[in-house]
């Protein structure tokens, strides 16, 4: 299964990202419609600065994902997918918050008129089967890949510093 | 809180502003942050619309723009429209000067007489226009006709061209660099960086280097020059600065912008009669006319005027509570004044027809007509003040007294008449250089830390200090401009300053006369007979963030002279431009740029700077 994963070091902070997520979350689908839309797309990815860093939150999917245990209403849920989705479960968001309470990344927030609690939910995806945020980036600090390839990578990368040093 | 200035009154005022529930220039920067980094490195494109493009740092994306323009490419060109952007700034500055002294000897603008009569003769010789047995008012009309024609000049060279040293104008002849006409030049600029014209980093530096001149060696040499002869050259003067000079019985009049034409006039009709009169029957004590930014500089160096503060202390001014009219025209005027001054009572009256701000008061400023609308702004405030709201007023008690108005022939006077006994006092090392410390404040950095810090250095290593704009009112703020601000200089600096009763830091006016600051390095370099970039000078922008300080750092450079950036220019996109820049820069003009963040690591390099060039030069 494929995740978001981030290489932070590449992150320049511009929030592409964000922009992408809110316009794949908004009717138009595109930038310019997007922009004058009545009810504003919410995006649900956030560039932070930490220090001298640049962070990208999103939901991580947890495995043991502390918003499905906290959820009274039974909206949030684990798909089929394995993805966390807080729409299509057994029962209707109430707007309680739990959720938001409990995760611990602060990913989650509000679409306050409709009182729903929203999140990532992958419904970004396109015909490249990547999600939006990922798609946008254009120093690729997102990446859309199987942890194990992510790994493999900075592997290779530790593995050619050491070996330009020892040259 | 002290993270965001060294300035107590600011530190108080950002502290009511927060409890105001005011929005400022701090708040808004941390809702920006992170800041996009293509935009930092300067490698975004938009200049044409096949983009907006840009390029991947990490060498992993896109190379290059839809047009084919590489990182180079695109950093050179941002840079030159910066460049041309503040060139046309101060440029446009001169323009207004010398269209004022066109409708003064026209006779349209009767409130405008010349006031230095002799500046105005001697640039006349400059011009070779014929003085002798001729009225004022021709020989006006003839400098203004003249000098009006710099814009647009066939010639082939600006007329200041003439007071730089030979071997530089050689120089910038053998590169072609050397300004044709000030318009010209910026239009050159934005023709050479539309799409697809030139594409050669090198040869656009040039260009941006040729259009910084024209501002330095034309638009604003003309903006200062002019404005000398209209409102008097300006001559040691003294006065008070900071929020601390805001007065909680009187009428406050903040003029802030960068004309002087407005600012002059305005103070002179808060002086009438009738006008006093009136805001003594509305309860006022009087009618506190106060400076800010460059216009605050403009007058307080011909008039001793108060100074409210600098850049970053524009929208806190409001925040006091006592401010009864902020009268603008342009540059460096926050968009942002008529939203902090909607939750109190002071109005925001816009004056040019260049710069009209969303939610101001726009009562538009006639050189024709100019007394009778400086009163028509200054009755506004007065009939203000009765909306005073009381209890949301506090002024901090910060003020500190400063001596200015250190213009080229007022430096003269205080030497004697000659430049040689300066010119001594570096050969002697009692004075080992001068630095030029000028520019903004930026809220990416504390404000007037990276200055002062910087400022102090240097003079405890007996360099002189000439400052200018917002660099000069921190110096002012923190007592530097005093003649007793000698204690904290070196020995040599310590002993000049207190022989001819001068401050370690003279300051020489708005950021147009840092065009003062390069007559002195060209007088110098004559008297000596070297050139621009063989003397111990250096120049510095600790804190700037505007364009108007990339032109003025890039004509400082083009003149020769060393100059340390205290913010990072969006350069870094391009190893090749920031190494042209940077080192590149020294076999073609003598001179490059350094960025350095830290002021005292920025110090160590214009002090190492100095002394290689007294060593160069066989001084000690």
């Amino acid at each position: 299964m494929k995740e978001v994963l981030i290489n932070a070091e590449r992150c320049l902070g511009c929030r592409s990202c964000e922009i992408a997520c809110a316009v794949a979350h908004s009717d138009s689908k595109n930038l310019l419609g997007a922009v004058g839309e009545t009810d504003i797309p919410i995006k649900r990815i956030f560039v932070h600065q930490a220090g001298k860093r640049n962070i990208a939150l999103s939901c991580r999917h947890c495995e043991e994902a502390p918003c499905i245990d906290a959820c009274i209403a039974g909206a949030m849920h684990r798909t089929a997918d394995g993805l966390v989705d807080n729409t299509g479960g057994t029962g209707e968001c109430s707007g309680c918050w739990m959720c938001v309470m409990v995760c611990p990344y602060g990913v989650i927030r509000s679409e306050i008129d409709r009182r729903l609690a929203l999140k990532c939910d992958r419904k970004c995806m396109d015909e490249s089967a990547e999600p939006a945020c990922v798609r946008a980036c254009p120093t690729r600090a997102l990446k859309f890949v199987v942890v194990d390839e992510f790994s493999r990578d900075r592997r290779q990368r530790f593995l050619d510093a050491i070996g330009n040093e020892s040259v | 809180m002290s993270d965001k200035s060294v300035d107590q009154s600011t530190i108080k005022m950002i502290k009511k502003a927060k409890s105001d529930g005011i929005e400022t220039v701090w708040d808004r920067l941390a809702a920006q942050e992170p800041q996009c980094g293509f935009g930092q490195l300067g490698i975004c494109c938009r200049n044409c619309n096949m983009g907006p493009c840009r390029i991947d740092p990490f060498g992993d994306g896109a190379s290059h723009g839809v047009c084919g323009a590489n990182a180079d490419t695109i950093v050179a060109r941002n840079l030159v429209r910066a460049i041309a952007a503040g060139a046309a700034s101060h440029s446009d500055h001169g323009r207004g000067i010398v269209s004022t002294l066109l409708a003064s000897a026209q006779g349209h603008a009767p409130d405008y007489p010349i006031k230095d009569e002799a500046k105005l003769k001697a640039l006349a010789a400059e011009y070779s226009i014929a003085v002798e047995g001729r009225s004022v008012k021709d020989i006006a009309l003839d400098l203004a006709g003249q000098v009006l024609d710099e814009f647009g000049t066939r010639k082939g060279f600006l007329q200041f061209v003439n007071r730089v040293p030979e071997k530089r104008r050689a120089l910038w002849n053998s590169l072609d660099i050397t300004p044709r006409g000030i318009d010209r030049e910026v239009v050159e600029s934005m023709h050479r960086t539309h799409v697809g014209v030139d594409n050669d980093y090198v040869s656009l530096i040039l260009q941006g280097m040729r259009t910084a001149l024209s501002d330095g060696w034309g638009g604003s040499a003309i903006a200062t020059e002019l404005s000398d002869v209209l409102f008097g050259t300006p001559s040691p003067v003294k006065g008070t600065s900071n929020l601390g000079v805001l007065r909680e019985d009187q009428v406050n009049i903040i003029l802030h912008g960068h004309e002087p034409t407005l600012s002059d006039i305005i103070v002179h009709a808060a002086r009438d009669p009738e006008l006093l009169k009136e805001a003594r029957e509305k309860g006022a004590a009087g009618i506190n006319i106060c400076g800010m930014c460059c216009t605050g500089n403009e007058i307080l160096m011909r008039h001793g005027v108060p100074v409210a503060g600098n850049f970053l202390q524009q929208e806190l001014a409001i925040v006091t509570g006592a401010v009864d009219a902020i009268i603008v025209d342009i540059q460096c005027i926050m968009p942002s004044l008529p939203q902090v001054a909607s939750c109190y009572h002071t109005k925001i009256i816009s004056t040019s027809p260049k710069a009209k701000f969303p939610g101001a008061e726009h009562i538009s400023f006639d050189e024709h007509n100019a007394m009778n609308t400086a009163r028509k702004i200054v009755r506004l405030a007065v009939e203000n003040y009765s909306n005073r709201s009381p209890e949301k007023v506090s002024i901090p008690s910060d003020q500190m007294e400063y001596m200015a108005g250190f213009s080229v022939e007022a430096i003269l006077e205080a030497l004697g008449g000659s430049l040689n006994p300066l010119v001594d006092a570096i050969k002697s090392g009692s004075i080992r250089g001068i630095v030029g410390v000028v520019g903004c404040n930026n809220p990416k950095y504390k404000q007037d830390y990276s200055h002062l810090t910087f400022v102090r250095e240097l003079i405890k290593n007996d360099i002189l200090v000439v400052g200018t704009g917002c660099a000069a009112i921190a110096c002012a703020k923190s007592g530097l401009l005093l003649p007793a601000a000698a204690s904290e200089a070196g020995e040599g600096l310590r002993s000049v300053c207190r022989s001819l009763g001068i401050p370690p830091v003279l300051h020489m006016g708005s950021c147009v006369d840092i065009s003062r600051i390069m007559q002195v390095a060209a007088a110098v370099a004559n008297v000596l007979g070297v050139d621009i970039s063989d003397l111990p000078l250096a120049g510095a922008a600790p804190e700037w963030m505007s364009e108007k300080a990339v032109s003025i750092g890039t004509y400082v450079v083009s003149s020769g002279i060393f100059t340390i950036l205290g913010t990072i220019p969006p350069v870094l996109g391009s190893k090749n431009v920031a190494g042209l820049l940077t080192s590149g820069a020294e076999k073609v003009v003598g001179a490059v740029f350094a960025v350095e963040e830290d002021p005292a690591a920025a110090a160590l390099l214009a002090i190492n700077h100095i002394t290689a060039k007294r060593k160069a030069l066989g001084l000690g």
